[in-house]
């Protein structure tokens, strides 16, 4: 193994380790999803979801709750070093924007594992289109992880901390939520799951997910110079 | 030196600009469906085409500070954004009344490039507050370039998702906006988007100038051991 | 070119109130950049005006130091 993958692998064990061991975000963001749905069927006065209105109480509150765990992403680092310790090791820095970016991505799909599911027996008729939901979650959340990892490393280092994340990365991700949400909008219709562009909204979210891994991967060793 | 040449450019776009206007208003045929209207067109497009050509320089002027360690490209940077951020609100202003005039409503979700270009401005609505966010100023000056370069990757990208959510049942306000315009309308189209490309990079030029200008005084004062004056600007890269 | 003689087409009605003000918008947001590049320029140069005051000053200074020296001395 390069030295390369040997730190890919530790970084994200010791995120992973640490997460599990303390339990700092993951709780909080599935009950913030629970209760957000159960906001949603206050503000909308409805029991039941499909189509459109499914896609877009789903996908706003799978990013609000993202963004509740990008928030803390590089906390961690900026308080033990974890930086400085990059800096130093004799590695592309890049790796810990991969390390991070799969971290979150785990993150959030332990998240959808919870909402999800919970988020079918409040609203949804039938589970049909539940399926075919896991390739778009997959394909978001790469999406989400690479911009939300780029964002929350900066922001990590700035003054207005909470604030810089959700203000600089909700319309920066407007084009995932876009497609994301078309996708979804027929895989929730009433009558059962259509595919209507399904594959056209996959290739949107695949082109976004390659553009800003690209951006992220290029760009991440200027963000650790000192 | 920064001002070199500013006042050829000057000329040159006042000159453009008052031909532009004659054109729009001697000389090009009035819309068939929209009439006297469409002459908004001629203002609202070149605006947001420069506009949005001005956001990735910015980027590119990014790539090019992260590249060199040069700080001067961040200041282009900031200002090529800068300007284009204001041409911005200019376009959503025309495009609103020009929505206004067609549709009757001051703003229309139906059509697709104004609402991507809204967006586009909602992020680069963020550069102001992130800089600001960021005190130590190479950092600020490193992360301005990289939210920069982001920023310009991700409008390629709004354009064509904004325009795949469109429903294709829904007319577009903006029917002039397709393709297809006849050959005066077409003169007198690149004319104003020329007099814009050409106002752009006047504005841009002045405010380097005046920036510069501003650095030049700092070094003044620096070299003399004179007391600093008070407002510096937090966030403006300094010109030297 | 045919230029069309006579009149542009400019008609008072409810069209041209917005066309017009579409582009006063865009008078109106260029004319007040102007003015606040104005500003800028203002504060530029009374802050040049200061600096040469002190670049005089030192000027001065420079010329006599002895006799300062002097009256800087503490008297006994």
């Amino acid at each position: 193994m390069t030295p390369s993958r040997i730190a890919f692998a530790a970084i994200l064990a010791k995120d992973l380790r640490s997460e599990l061991r303390t339990l700092q975000s993951l709780p909080a963001m599935a009950l913030f999803s629970v209760t957000t749905f159960v906001i949603f069927r206050f503000g909308l006065d409805r029991t039941s979801l499909s189509g459109s209105l499914a896609a877009g109480v789903l996908w706003a509150t799978l990013l609000f709750a993202a963004v509740l765990g990008i928030n803390r992403l590089f906390v961690a680092e900026r308080e033990e070093g974890g930086f400085d310790a990059i800096r130093l090791a004799p590695i592309d820095r890049s790796v810990l924007f991969g390390a991070k970016v799969t971290a979150l991505i785990v993150y959030l799909l332990a998240l959808e594992l919870v909402a999800v599911p919970i988020f079918a027996l409040f609203f949804l008729q039938d589970a049909g289109g539940l399926g075919p939901l896991v390739g778009v979650l997959l394909l978001t959340d790469l999406g989400l992880a690479a911009t939300g990892t780029l964002i929350s490393s900066m922001a990590v280092n700035s003054r207005a901390r909470d604030l810089l994340v959700p203000l600089v990365l909700l319309p920066l991700v407007v084009p995932l939520m876009i497609a994301a949400t078309g996708a979804t909008e027929p895989l929730l219709a009433l009558g059962g799951p259509s595919y209507h562009r399904f594959g056209t909204w996959l290739m949107v979210l695949g082109l976004y997910d390659l553009i800003f891994g690209l951006v992220g991967y290029a760009v991440f060793d200027f963000l650790l110079e000192d | 030196m920064y001002g070199k040449g500013l006042k050829p450019l000057s000329i040159a776009t006042v000159a453009m600009i008052a031909l532009a206007l004659s054109l729009v208003f001697f000389y090009a045929p009035l819309d068939g469906d929209q009439g006297f209207i469409q002459k908004i067109f001629y203002l609202h497009v070149p605006l947001a085409m420069t506009a949005l050509v001005g956001f990735i320089v910015g980027g590119v002027f990014a790539i090019a500070h992260l590249r060199t360690d040069n700080r001067k490209w961040d200041a282009y940077s900031y200002v090529a954004i800068h300007i284009s951020v204001i041409f911005g609100v200019a376009v959503l202003i025309t495009g609103a009344i020009w929505a206004k005039a067609s549709w009757g409503h001051w703003w229309v979700w139906n059509e697709p490039t104004l609402v991507s270009f809204l967006i586009v401005f909602l992020m680069y609505a963020t550069y102001y507050p992130f800089r600001y966010a960021i005190e130590d100023r190479d950092r600020q000056a490193r992360y301005a370039s990289v939210f920069a370069i982001t920023a310009g990757a991700f409008v390629p990208l709004n354009f064509m998702a904004v325009r795949m959510a469109q429903s294709l049942v829904h007319p577009r306000v903006f029917a002039t906006s397709n393709g297809g315009l006849p050959g005066e309308m077409l003169v007198v189209f690149l004319c104003c988007l020329v007099a814009m490309a050409l106002l752009w990079m006047t504005l841009v030029k002045f405010e380097l100038t005046a920036k510069s200008a501003s650095g030049q005084v700092k070094r003044l004062r620096r070299a003399l051991d004179a007391p600093a004056s008070t407002g510096t600007s937090r966030i403006a890269p300094e010109v030297s | 070119m045919m230029l069309p003689l006579g009149a542009p087409a400019l008609p008072l009605d409810e069209a041209g109130k917005y066309v017009a003000g579409a582009y006063v918008v865009f008078v109106v947001l260029l004319v007040v950049y102007v003015a606040i590049m104005a500003m800028k320029l203002q504060r530029i140069e009374r802050e040049l005006r200061e600096v040469a005051e002190i670049a005089e000053g030192n000027k001065g200074s420079q010329a006599a130091p002895g006799r300062e020296a002097e009256e800087a001395a503490p008297r006994v």
